[in-house]
């Protein structure tokens, strides 16, 4: 079993260029100036304290929202000029881990992860009930084929949720808060998954946490992101942002408030 | 200052402001400490007074010395302090005049006429897409949304009917029986059921029962980002959810309106039989001399008219849906309001388009 992120993929292509990219919410603007790269193979983590705008980062990433300005680029393709089935083709690699699972609830789980099957290949019914089954067995979850997402716990909907990502062997996989709600076993079982997954198909990685435990297990990228001056201020591996780094809200973060910032100190 | 006995939130906590009197008018000191002696229990009812007597002796300049009171209690008392209120954190709502409020809430109205366009154009779009054999979604969704705006709706939408029917019946009986043509009472509940009220009670039976669902549906899948999953599947939501829906309640309406039609006659020929001394067949007979295809048909196409309307306003609405469970409930009750609207709109527009082509 995988204990410990060691990999230097700096010589691997771009995946995901962000360009000067500003968020904003009609005239509040969330952040801005974000330029980052996330390269081929890469685990890419987006931290900064809770409510800086990770999650709408991701929501720009997915195209669920458009940036304000700047340009978002796919390999050498820009999302955010796109026509609707360029996006589509696009979106059909990637895969999506929500923080609360958003399973659809009015199917089963093998439903679930078949309906993009039943979309975008040629299998037949029984292969694709197959495939959902292989998948469900991946996450650990043997046997639920026929649950309905309301049947089951917590913990089990978003381990489905990955099985539904991974569904069509996508390039790039997202997740929203992969161990938010999970209990300290399941989240590092996740994490092993997704060093697995980076290993075994090759795929760019880009999870959304605050979990320090899992940051510094799995990735090797990352961007950090600060409210207070809404814009990224810090980008690379998070081991070498521990090492090196002299900004003290990056120390604060990483070191759960142990250094940096002398005021987070004074009740810990 | 002395405090004694109890301090509970529960108890009566007395105000600061007696302190702030107290300083202002006569004492006028320059420390202010404490004397717990006497205090026997306390909870949060002391800290929040012992805050904001902090905040009246900031005021005043006089120094605090906390150094009276209990460990604990002094312990919370710094926590509560130890963090600065956040700068803009507490948004000081503006003062909006009242001319500016009807400004806005007009400018809002207009944008979301202009929402409902731009979904009516999607929706139009993906219609395009269905006949052409390439939109999305499962049978299985479609056959659901059927049996939910069809099956389980007809014992409501045929009790509304005949009770429609019977008031129709009883309104005109009281004027025509004055004249001696209580017969003409069947042509009254006919004409009036076909043309116009069986397919605008079907429509404001829907609304409130299948507009308000789809909105609520869609609404909770958009909390729970099922909806995103969708869009960042590649799979349309618009074709995924809202074709088989609209479709459903383009193909019942009109069978329910069919069934309203039927239903509310028989509730004219109830009271026509039982308080006119009709007989049924010269009921019947009348009320077919009356009717023409063309009237049935005019209703028929209303009520899928409306069917569509409906849909739409509902799906609209769950689509709109904010990110929490009251914008749940915002959104069904707003799918309802704007459904009946624009049902009863479109129902004025039916009336002078078929005065003027003679229907």
């Amino acid at each position: 079993m995988t204990t410990s992120v060691n990999f230097a993929n700096s010589g691997a292509p771009p995946h995901i260029v962000v360009q000067n990219v500003t968020m904003a919410y009609g005239s509040f603007v969330l952040m801005r100036d974000l330029d980052f790269i996330v390269r081929r193979g890469d685990i890419f983590i987006i931290m900064g304290g809770s409510g800086c705008g990770k999650s709408t980062l991701l929501r720009h990433l997915l195209g669920l929202k458009e940036p304000a300005t700047g340009e978002i680029m796919y390999g050498d393709l820009d999302f955010t000029k796109a026509s609707p089935e360029v996006r589509e083709s696009l979106l059909r690699r990637f895969g999506v881990l929500y923080q609360s699972g958003a399973l659809w609830s009015s199917m089963t789980l093998a439903e679930n992860i078949g309906l993009p099957l039943g979309e975008f290949t040629d299998l037949t019914p029984s292969q694709i009930r197959e495939v959902a089954a292989l998948k469900l067995s991946l996450v650990g979850l043997k046997g639920f084929e026929d649950f309905y997402p309301n049947e089951i716990s917590g913990g089990m909907q978003k381990r489905a949720g990955l099985a539904r990502a991974m569904a069509l062997d996508p390039e790039i996989l997202f997740f929203d808060e992969p161990s938010a709600g999970l209990d300290p076993i399941s989240s590092r079982l996740l994490d092993d998954l997704i060093l697995e997954l980076r290993e075994n198909l090759g795929a760019t990685i880009v999870v959304v946490t605050h979990e320090l435990a899992s940051i510094f297990t799995i990735s090797n990228n990352s961007v950090f992101l600060d409210a207070e001056s809404r814009t990224q201020i810090a980008t690379g591996d998070p081991h070498d942002m521990l090492a090196n780094s002299t900004d003290p809200r990056v120390r604060k973060f990483l070191t759960r408030g142990q250094e940096g910032d002398a005021s987070a100190n004074s009740h810990g | 200052m002395g405090l004694a006995g109890p301090w509970h939130l529960a108890k009566d906590v007395p105000s600061a402001d007696l302190l702030a009197d107290e300083i202002a008018s006569n004492l006028r000191p320059k420390r202010l400490a404490f004397d717990t002696t006497h205090l026997t229990r306390w909870d949060s009812g002391l800290i929040t007074f012992l805050v904001e007597a902090n905040e009246i002796c900031r005021q005043h300049g006089i120094e605090d010395d906390p150094s009276g009171l209990p460990n604990g209690l002094r312990r919370l008392l710094e926590l509560a302090e130890a963090v600065p209120e956040k700068k803009g954190a507490r948004s000081e709502a503006p003062k909006v005049p009242f001319f500016a409020r009807v400004g806005n809430a007009t400018l809002d109205y207009s944008s979301s006429i202009g929402d409902l366009l731009s979904f009516l154009g999607d929706v139009t779009l993906a219609f395009g897409r269905l006949l052409r054999g390439r939109a999305r979604f499962r049978s299985v969704d479609l056959l659901e949304a059927i049996e939910q705006c069809g099956a389980s709706a007809v014992g409501i939408v045929a009790l509304i009917a005949f009770l429609v029917g019977v008031i129709l019946a009883f309104m005109g009986a009281v004027q025509l029986s004055q004249f001696g043509a209580s017969i003409y009472v069947a042509d009254l509940v006919g004409i009036g059921m076909v043309r116009k009220m069986g397919a605008m009670m079907t429509a404001i039976i829907m609304s409130g029962r299948t507009g308000a669902a789809f909105a609520a549906k869609l609404g909770t899948m958009k909390v729970t980002q099922e909806i995103d999953a969708l869009t960042t599947m590649g799979i349309s939501p618009l074709d995924f959810l809202v074709l088989p829906r609209v479709l459903a309640l383009i193909v019942m309406m009109p069978l329910l309106c069919l069934c309203a039609d039927l239903v509310g006659i028989l509730g004219g020929l109830f009271v026509g039989v039982g308080m006119l001394n009709l007989s049924a067949t010269n009921y019947m007979r009348e009320t077919i001399s009356t009717l023409t295809l063309l009237n049935v048909f005019g209703g028929l196409l209303k009520a899928t008219v409306y069917g569509a309307l409906i849909g739409i306003a509902g799906c609209l609405r769950g689509f709109q849906c904010g990110n929490s469970s009251s914008a749940v409930g915002d959104a069904a009750t707003q799918a309802v309001v704007m459904s009946i609207v624009m049902v009863v709109v479109a129902c004025g527009l039916f009336a002078v388009v078929f005065n003027v082509l003679g229907i």
